[in-house]
């Protein structure tokens, strides 16, 4: 394998040192290829997969979901085929479940014991949610986390954390932010943010126009 | 399919058993109370499914709901916050008695 590939999926720049983890998880990748359980097309292969799936896609589910309250309805009780009818294939072993947000109720996803993410549609999870201190604490004061996202739920709103830690991959149905009655579902899918779809945070607000 | 031993609205307590390997079964919800919320399907045991074994027989697996306030003594929120965790059954027992 060229350097370049590694490059790509050890996270380390030219010149860089690669560290601990990235120098085993070479070392693991190349017996593996020794041993043919894997061939390096499989491994180019699911770098490519893994770097074709990013948070657009959720902000593309969410937004048809404002806009179509049949869709909404079918992704919250069949998020892969949901998500097949936007071109979106989420097909394979894990399970996903989409959690909405209402007036009474905020999500918000972690994976104590890991890093389970909905990988097939929102591709990798940003550094933070699989950093010690958000799984510890997410969990246990997630009003604090969110508050340091700048997110500060009401008392009034039930915060409901789900810890995946199974077979099932989450991901949150943000509200609808207000002031966005005129705009179409690109527009919307725009303010869908990575870290709304986690539940860290809710959707941006449309920029008001002078 | 196995029969299921719990139902949506049951009870249940976490066993407080330690287990060394890939126990998906958090440890700050061991032996802790919680209401089965809705049974998600039944899947291979990751127990040892992570070791080369193929897991069987699928175990049922449950959404659980805890109170935020049964976690962590002096939680700071809510008191109607809640925490749901996904375990499978051979980690779940009855409730020892009914809460209120």
């Amino acid at each position: 394998m060229s350097d370049d590939d590694h490059e790509r999926h050890d996270g380390v720049g030219p010149g860089a040192e690669a560290g601990h983890y990235a120098r085993r998880i070479r070392a693991m990748e190349e017996l593996l290829i020794e041993r043919g359980v894997l061939t390096k097309e499989d491994v180019r292969r699911q770098i490519e997969y893994m770097e074709a799936r990013t948070p657009a896609n959720g902000a593309r589910l969410v937004a048809r979901a404002w806009v179509d309250p049949e869709f909404k309805a079918r992704l919250l009780s069949d998020t892969k085929a949901a998500a097949m009818e936007l071109g979106i294939d989420a097909s394979g072993p894990v399970e996903f479940v989409v959690v909405e947000n209402t007036p009474e109720v905020h999500n918000l996803i972690v994976c104590t014991l890991c890093s389970c993410y909905p990988r097939a549609i929102l591709g990798r999870p940003p550094d933070w949610y699989k950093s010690f201190n958000y799984r510890s604490r997410a969990v246990k004061e997630p009003r604090a986390v969110m508050c340091e996202f700048g997110f500060e739920p009401p008392d009034n709103v039930e915060v409901v954390v789900h810890d995946s830690t199974a077979d099932m991959r989450y991901m949150v149905l943000p509200m609808r932010p207000p002031g966005t009655e005129s705009l179409g579902e690109e527009e919307l899918a725009e303010l869908v943010t990575r870290d709304s779809l986690i539940g860290v945070t809710v959707p941006r607000e449309p920029a008001r126009s002078s | 399919m196995t029969a299921q031993r719990f139902k949506p609205g049951d009870r249940v307590r976490v066993r407080p058993e330690e287990k060394p390997g890939h126990v998906r079964t958090p440890g700050y919800v061991r032996g802790k109370e919680g209401r089965v919320e809705s049974v998600l399907g039944e899947f291979r045991n990751p127990e040892s499914l992570a070791y080369g074994d193929p897991g069987l027989p699928e175990r049922p697996l449950y959404k659980v709901s805890f109170r935020q306030e049964d976690l962590w003594e002096g939680y700071p929120g809510p008191a109607y916050d809640t925490l749901y965790v996904d375990i499978y059954e051979h980690w779940l027992e009855p409730a020892r008695e009914e809460t209120p």
